[in-house]
């Protein structure tokens, strides 16, 4: 076991772990911050059933975002469903046996990090070709479509340029998952893709990733249109009845 | 500011978006209230000291009461869907109008204070302290804001900017720096019970001026009841309806109907503001009192239902937050809705035979509608989701023969703001009003031009008063703008049915 395996592993751990904790801290207080008043954007579904429907079609297909621009639609869901796909293609790496989806779905997993990587430069673009966009984006904007095109690019390298032991990376996760650490194949663009990886998981609960979880806490897409038959109160707020003349 | 020298923006062929103009609102804020508008506010009446900090306070208060503020701070991932959905902006040109770039003036004070990324690389992330540049571009922008929700329609994530700028007008409020426009207003309701200041002697004076009228032109005794204890119906209307052109023909309508119907109605001078300006200011706990004059009211006067007349932000809190700000309803009749709105009961007496309309009344007019932003994108009428969009419709159609819809671009849920809602229906701040105005105006003269509209129908004393004020400068006359039940007024039927 070299000090490379052992570097790796600490890092997947580390990131592991702060990802998690930090989407359960995060999630956590979108849960629990109540919501004041009624607030869904209108026309919204009357009842339950239909927020998740507007839900699945909002997360499934971007459904405002077609509304709104077809560029930034087109790329968005090239780059979303080649992530998709090329996690899916990566589950192979996590259980064994591999289920019969998953082998299914290897070469679209092909597909969707190419997908991927072209949305990624699309929207890229975007940050400095549309001037009202340019005007929006900051530094860490660039530095989050850097850090997931070199993702997709060393991944797809390693499919295309620089092949590794794919065996030993599974062996390496595999083991991970048991807390036993595996010597990890030492090709450069591996090395990159997974530190890439690790980056990506560390910085999610601190970054405008944020918005994987928040698109599912917000209250103007998730609250049913029932604000006349049904009393909406927060707690905070209650106590404010017992002040009124009548 | 009435020297205010600018150009009314011209219409653009093909609606492109316009250049980003760096600062060209840099100007543009309404009147700073005085210690006298904010203190019967309970808000400190001018800048405090330590007023970084304690902004920064608040804002963490807030955090914590509304999740909505939370998830939106987090959530932005800067696609760009947003930038060119706002009316200002497309009127402006300034960046600042973006909503995501609105947002951020809040968004980068709480990245700096409330987010590990913001503490740890600030020019990162675009964290930025809470300065007095800051509260300046604050007050100006987040008073460039009609509270429209238009964007939160576009954004992939539902992102309000009208929370966002309700929450930063809220912060202001509390470290002294508010509006003059609404915290005068709002300091008058709490007093006299509307936003005009007007006493219970002139509210009579008025409504029996409206009785003389009607009987004058149409020959019957249309009541116009105040303080009418046992009435069946509390009307709650903007108080300017009661004198404001085109809004009164649209209360003479109301009457109208209510007459016909056999409703036994009142209003009352206790509660005579169906606007509450508090949601203006983002103040739970001003809007919360200003509402809960329309229940002690109902109540004292024993009614059994209470129906808002046309105004758009009023509906917002009556339809969304009246349950919850003055609830509940129990004492009043379940048979209806409660609180419902105008424009339902008139439906739905047209609907039953109740009343009867003649269009052909309305023969000189060819008719479109501007659906007011607050009633298309944060309530309903009736009980199938878009009927905030089909029963104004439904009824202009049963008073006129001729109605030409807008660019669907710019009705139904992507209705354009008519560029004075939100608390900045004032003049000092008439550059914007008119700029703002640009969207639904050109949506406008594509009617006039290809369809031969001659008037155009809106459900909002805000839309009705702006529209007014603003049309000339396009071009338009300021007749052109009608209520809804002014149509009705025409076309009803009076004393044929017994």
């Amino acid at each position: 076991m070299s000090t490379l395996s052992i570097i790796y592993a600490a890092l997947f751990y580390v990131a592991f772990a702060t990802m998690g904790l930090g989407l359960a801290v995060k999630i956590k207080s979108y849960a629990m911050t109540p919501s004041p008043l009624k607030i869904p954007v209108m026309p919204a579904p009357l009842t339950k059933t239909g927020v998740v429907f507007r839900m699945a079609r909002e997360v499934a297909f971007f459904e405002s975002l077609f509304k709104s621009n077809r560029w930034i639609w087109i790329l968005a869901i090239l780059f979303h469903a080649g992530l998709l796909l090329a996690l899916a293609r990566h589950l192979r790496y996590f259980i064994e046996p591999v289920w019969g989806w998953v082998v299914f779905v290897q070469p679209f997993g092909i597909y969707g990090g190419m997908a991927m990587v072209a949305g990624l430069l699309g929207l890229w673009a975007r940050r400095f070709l549309v001037e009202r966009v340019r005007y929006i984006t900051s530094p860490s904007d660039h530095l989050m479509l850097a850090l997931l095109v070199l993702i997709g690019a060393s991944g797809l390298s390693l499919r295309f340029l620089v092949r590794t032991d794919i065996i030993q990376v599974k062996a390496f996760f595999l083991g991970l998952l048991r807390f036993d650490i595996q010597a990890l194949p030492a090709e450069v663009p591996l090395l990159i893709h997974l530190a890439a990886v690790a980056i990506l998981m560390i910085v999610f609960p601190f970054s405008k990733l944020l918005h994987v979880p928040g698109v599912f806490f917000s209250p103007s897409r998730t609250q049913v249109d029932n604000a006349r038959e049904k009393r909406h109160l927060a707690a905070w707020a209650a106590p404010m009845d017992n002040e009124r003349e009548a | 500011m009435a020297d205010q020298q600018f150009e009314t923006p011209a219409f653009r062929e093909l609606r492109d978006n316009p250049p980003i103009k760096e600062g060209v609102m840099d100007h543009s804020q309404p009147y700073v209230a005085k210690p006298e508008h904010n203190e019967p506010l309970g808000f400190p009446g001018e800048l405090v000291e330590n007023w970084e900090e304690k902004a920064v306070a608040k804002l963490g208060d807030l955090l914590e009461k509304n999740k909505a503020l939370r998830v939106y701070l987090d959530s932005c991932v800067k696609c760009g869907a947003c930038t060119d959905k706002c009316h200002y902006f497309i009127g402006t040109g300034d960046p600042k109008n973006m909503p995501v770039a609105r947002q951020d003036l809040l968004r980068s004070v709480y990245r700096r204070h409330f987010t590990t990324a913001g503490k740890l690389f600030p020019k990162l992330v675009g964290a930025k302290e809470m300065n007095k540049e800051m509260l300046d571009d604050w007050y100006k922008y987040f008073h460039q804001c009609s509270q429209c929700r238009r964007c939160a329609v576009f954004c992939p994530y539902g992102i309000d900017t009208a929370e966002i700028s309700m929450a930063a007008r809220d912060i202001m409020d509390h470290i002294g720096v508010g509006t003059k426009y609404s915290n005068e207003i709002i300091a008058k309701v709490h007093v006299i019970g509307n936003n005009l200041g007007l006493p219970q002697p002139a509210l009579v004076n008025t409504m029996e001026g409206l009785e003389e009228d009607v009987e004058e032109e149409t020959g019957v005794q249309v009541k116009f009841p105040v303080d009418q204890e046992g009435a069946d119906v509390l009307l709650i209307t903007p108080s300017a309806d009661f004198f404001a052109e085109p809004h009164v023909d649209g209360l003479i309508g109301y009457g109208k109907v209510f007459h016909q119907a056999g409703i036994n109605w009142t209003v009352s001078s206790y509660a005579s503001e169906a606007a509450n300006f508090a949601m203006f200011i983002g103040s739970y706990e001003q809007m919360h009192k200003i509402a809960n004059r329309i229940r002690k009211a109902a109540l004292d006067l024993g009614v059994k239902r209470i129906i808002f007349g046309e105004c758009g932000h009023a509906w917002r809190v009556a339809y969304a937050f009246l349950n919850t700000l003055a609830g509940p309803w129990d004492f009043l009749d379940p048979k209806y809705p409660r609180p419902q709105h105008i424009l339902e009961v008139t439906n739905e007496l047209i609907k039953t035979g109740g009343i009867t309309l003649d269009a052909s009344a309305n023969d000189d007019k060819v008719l479109t509608f501007h659906d007011s932003c607050n009633v298309a994108r944060a309530t309903r009428m009736g009980d199938v989701e878009g009927g905030q969009f089909t029963i104004p419709r439904e009824v202009i159609k049963a008073s006129v023969n001729k109605f030409v819809d807008m660019d669907p671009q710019t009705i139904c849920e992507k209705t354009f703001c008519c560029g004075g809602g939100g608390g900045l229906l004032t003049d000092d701040l008439i550059e914007l009003r008119v700029k703002g105005a640009l969207p639904r105006m050109e949506a406008l003269k594509d009617v006039v031009d290809n369809h031969g509209v001659t008037h155009m129908a809106a459900i909002c004393a805000i839309c009705k008063s702006q529209f007014s004020k603003v049309m000339p400068y396009y071009g338009f006359d300021m007749d052109m703008v009608v209520s809804v039940h002014q149509l009705v007024s025409e076309a009803i039927q009076l004393g044929t049915k017994e």
